[in-house]
C-alpha cells in the first residue's frame, strides 16, 4: 500500500515491519550539500598564503607529505576548517530548532536573548575585569549566554514557557544587555573596544586543536539528543493539543529543546565569537533547498557547514572576520534565493 | 505564531480597557503624561531651572542666562524627543500589524541599516561628522534600502506579503550591516563615531533641522491613521480581509510609505533607537487590544513618553550627557515590558 505524499519519496524496508521513508529531493540536496563542502574544504586546505597543489594536501592528510606541507595543513588550516564546519552545523541546529519551538522565521538562540548574553559576558571580561585572554573570554561568553537565557526562560516560565511570552521576555532582557554592552563601550578608548567588536563579529582565524578538542567532543556528544528531538518538536508545530495527542509531552520537549538549541549556540559562541546569523538563515535556505513542509534538521546542519566555511574561505583571502563575511554571502545568497523563490510562485 | 495559538487568540480579543469610553479616557490620561514630561524635560538638566522660570522664558521673558538654555538646549531636544517618539512608536505599530510578527521592530525593513551603511559612507568618505552634516545622507539610505526590500519582497508576480517583506529586510540588513562593520572595524576613530551613532540621542539638534525632518514624519502619521482600520480587516488575514473590503495592495504599498518617512525620519533625527518602536506597541496592545485605530494613537503618546522619561533620568543619572538616551530606553521599557509578558491575558496579534 502506499500513500501519495504529493512529492517523490524513497521507501526502504529492510524488514516487514521496519520501514524508512525518505524523501528524494532532501536526499539529494543533502548530497550536493555534501559535495560543496568537500571541494570547499579541499580549497580552504590547498589556498592561502602558500598555496599548495591536491597532491601535496592529500598527501599531508595522510601523512605522506613533507614537513611543510604537513604545517601548513594539519597544523594550522584543517583546525580552522573543522571548527567552520562544525560551527555551521551547531549553529544551524540551534537556528532550526528555534524557528521550531517559536513558529517564527525570525526565531534564532537571539530569540532568548543568548547574543546578547555572550557579547556582555565577553564585554565584562575584556573592559571591566581587563583580560583579553582567549579562554576567558570564551568562558566569560559561555557563561554570559547561558545566565541570560536561563533568566529569560525564568521570567517567561508561567505554567508553561510559551513562544509568545519567550520572545518578548527576550526582546526585553536583549534589549538591555545590547544598552549595557554600548554603554560601557563608548566608556572604552576605541582601539580596546574594537577588540570586543571584532570578537563579536565572530573569527575562526585564532582556533587551534586545544580549542577543537573540546568542542568536537560536545558537539558530537548534542547531535543524538537533536535527533532524539526532532521529531516530538515537528509534532510541537501542530499546535500544544495536536502534540499532546500524539503522546508528545509538550512542556518537557519545549525545555530540552530550549536547552539543546542553546548548548549548540553557546558551543559556537565560546569558541569562535557570536556569528548570529547562520543559525538565523541556514534553516530558512536549507527549507527554500529542499522544498521540505517542516523543518529538516540535516538539509539545514549540511547548509549551516557549506555556509560557514564558504565564508570563511573569503575570510581568510579578505582577512577580516568570518562573521562578517558570513553575513554578507550568507545574506546575498538569501536575496537571490528569495528573488527566484517568488518569481516562481 | 505562538504556541498556544487558541488560548492566546481568545486572550488577544480583549485589551484591560474593554469600552471606547475607557480607552479615550486612557488617550487624555496619557497626552497629561506627556505634557507634564515635557515640562520636567525643560526643567531637569545639568542645571535645574524651576517651573517658574520655565513659564517665564516660553512667556517671552528674554535676557536671563535660562532664556537661552531653554530656548537653545532643553525645548529643541524635548520636542525633538516628542516627535522621534511619536514616530518610532506608530512605526512600531505599524510594522507589527501589518507583517504579524511581534519580533518586527521598525528597523525591519532595512531603514537602520540603510541609514547606518549611508552614514558611514558619509563619516569615512566625505568626512561629514555632525547630525546636520549627515541628516539627509541617513533620510535618503534609509529611504534607498526600503525602496530595495520592497523590491526584493515583490520580485515576481504575487504581491509583497508580510513574509517575503520580512525575510528580504532580515537579509538585506545582515549584508548591509556586515559591509557597514568590515568598513568600520579597520579604522578606530570611524568605529568609535558609528558606536555613538548606532546609539541614538536627540541632544544637539537644532530646531531647524527638526522642522526639516518634520513635515516627512507628519505626513507618516497622517498615513498611520488612514490606514489603520483596513489594517484590522488585513489582520484576520487576506482573504477573509479582502472580503470585508480591505483592499490589500493600496493598504500595504501605504504602510510601506508611512513605515518608510516615520522611521526615515526618527533614525535621520535622532540615530537607530532601538527597542522603543519594538516595545511600546505591545503595550498598547494590552491597554487596548488589537483594534489598530487606537494602538497608533496610544503608541505614538506612549513612546513619546518613554523616550523622553529615558533621556530626563540619562541626564539625571550622568549630567554630563554620556547616558544617551538609546542607552536608557531599554532599562526603562525592559521591565515593563516583562511585567506585561508575565500577566496572563497576553494579547498576541
Amino acid at each position: 500500500m502506499s500513500v501519495d505524499l504529493g512529492r517523490p519519496v524513497a521507501v526502504w524496508r529492510p524488514r516487514p515491519r521496519t520501514s524508512l521513508r525518505v524523501d528524494r529531493r532532501a536526499v539529494a540536496v543533502g548530497l550536493v550539500l555534501l559535495a560543496i563542502v568537500c571541494v570547499l574544504a579541499v580549497v580552504s586546505l590547498a589556498y592561502g598564503t602558500y598555496q599548495l597543489s591536491l597532491g601535496e594536501v592529500v598527501g599531508a592528510l595522510t601523512g605522506n607529505g613533507d614537513r611543510r606541507a604537513h604545517t601548513l595543513v594539519v597544523e594550522w588550516r584543517l583546525p580552522r576548517l573543522l571548527f567552520a564546519i562544525g560551527c555551521g552545523i551547531a549553529l544551524a541546529l540551534a537556528g532550526s530548532i528555534f524557528q521550531s519551538l517559536t513558529r517564527n522565521p525570525l526565531g534564532s538562540p537571539d530569540v532568548i536573548g543568548l547574543d546578547a548574553g555572550s557579547y556582555a559576558g565577553a564585554v565584562i571580561v575584556t573592559l571591566v575585569i581587563g583580560s583579553t585572554a582567549y579562554t576567558d573570554i570564551a568562558l566569560g561568553s559561555l557563561v554570559g549566554g547561558l545566565l541570560t537565557a536561563a533568566l529569560v526562560y525564568v521570567l517567561a516560565y508561567r505554567r508553561g514557557a510559551q513562544g509568545f511570552r519567550l520572545i518578548i521576555v527576550g526582546i526585553a532582557v536583549a534589549a538591555m544587555l545590547s544598552s549595557f554592552n554600548a554603554y560601557v563601550m563608548m566608556r572604552e578608548d576605541p582601539q580596546t573596544a574594537m577588540i570586543v567588536a571584532a570578537w563579536g563579529a565572530g573569527s575562526l582565524a585564532s582556533l587551534g586543536y586545544s580549542q577543537l578538542v573540546p568542542f568536537s567532543i560536545a558537539l558530537v556528544a548534542l547531535l543524538p539528543l537533536a535527533a532524539l528531538l526532532a521529531r516530538p518538536l515537528a509534532q510541537l508545530e501542530l499546535g500544544d493539543d495536536a502534540a499532546r495527542s500524539q503522546g508528545v509531552h509538550a512542556e518537557r520537549v519545549r525545555l530540552g529543546a530550549t536547552i539543546l538549541g542553546v548548548a549548540f549556540a553557546s558551543l559556537v559562541s565560546a569558541a569562535a565569537g557570536p556569528i548570529a546569523f547562520v543559525a538565523l538563515v541556514a534553516p530558512q535556505i536549507a527549507h527554500r533547498l529542499a522544498r521540505t513542509a517542516g523543518p529538516s534538521p540535516v538539509v539545514s546542519a549540511l547548509t549551516g557547514a557549506a555556509l560557514l566555511v564558504s565564508a570563511d574561505v573569503v575570510a581568510q583571502h579578505l582577512a577580516v572576520a568570518t562573521g562578517l563575511v558570513t553575513v554578507t554571502l550568507g545574506g546575498l545568497y538569501f536575496i537571490w534565493l528569495l528573488i527566484r523563490e517568488y518569481r516562481r510562485s | 505564531m505562538t504556541t498556544n495559538a487558541g488560548t492566546d487568540r481568545a486572550a488577544a480579543t480583549r485589551g484591560v480597557a474593554r469600552g471606547a469610553f475607557v480607552r479615550s479616557l486612557g488617550l487624555v490620561a496619557a497626552v497629561a503624561v506627556l505634557a507634564a514630561v515635557c515640562v520636567l524635560s525643560v526643567m531637569i538638566g545639568a542645571k535645574s531651572i524651576p517651573a517658574g522660570d520655565v513659564l517665564r522664558a516660553l512667556l517671552g521673558g528674554e535676557g536671563t542666562h535660562d532664556h537661552s538654555v531653554i530656548w537653545d538646549l532643553r525645548i529643541p531636544r524635548t520636542l525633538v524627543g516628542v516627535v522621534a517618539g511619536a514616530a518610532l512608536g506608530v512605526c512600531g505599530a505599524l510594522i507589527q500589524a501589518y507583517t504579524r510578527n511581534p519580533l518586527a521592530d521598525p528597523g525591519i525593513l532595512g531603514v537602520n541599516a540603510g541609514a547606518g551603511i549611508a552614514i558611514t559612507t558619509a563619516v569615512a568618505f566625505f568626512g561629514l561628522t555632525s547630525p546636520a552634516g549627515y541628516v539627509w545622507f541617513a533620510f535618503v539610505g534609509a529611504a534607498v534600502v526600503t525602496v530595495l526590500v520592497y523590491l526584493v519582497g515583490s520580485a515576481g508576480p504575487g504581491q509583497a506579503t508580510p513574509e517575503k517583506l520580512t525575510l528580504a529586510g532580515v537579509a538585506l540588513a545582515a549584508v548591509l550591516g556586515g559591509i557597514s562593520q568590515m568598513i568600520t572595524l579597520r579604522d578606530p576613530n570611524l568605529f568609535a563615531g558609528m558606536l555613538s551613532w548606532s546609539v541614538g540621542s536627540i541632544g544637539g539638534r537644532s530646531l531647524s533641522l527638526l522642522g526639516s525632518i518634520a513635515p516627512f514624519i507628519g505626513v507618516g502619521l497622517l498615513i498611520a491613521l488612514l490606514v489603520a482600520r483596513p489594517l484590522n480587516a488585513l489582520a484576520l488575514g487576506d482573504d477573509l480581509g479582502r472580503s470585508l473590503g480591505a483592499r490589500t495592495g493600496p493598504t500595504r504599498t501605504l504602510t510601506i510609505v508611512a513605515v518608510t518617512l516615520l522611521a526615515g525620519g526618527a533614525t535621520a533625527l535622532a540615530g537607530p533607537i532601538a527597542f522603543v518602536g519594538l516595545m511600546v506597541p505591545h503595550a498598547a496592545r494590552w491597554f487596548t487590544g488589537p483594534d489598530q485605530r487606537w494602538i497608533i494613537p496610544y503608541s505614538a503618546v506612549g513612546a513619546a513618553i518613554l523616550l523622553l522619561v529615558s533621556d530626563i533620568i540619562g541626564r539625571v543619572i550622568l549630567p554630563s550627557g554620556e547616558l544617551r538616551v538609546g542607552l536608557v530606553t531599554a532599562f526603562v521599557g525592559g521591565p515593563v515590558l516583562i511585567a506585561l509578558a508575565r500577566r496572563r491575558t497576553a494579547s498576541g496579534l
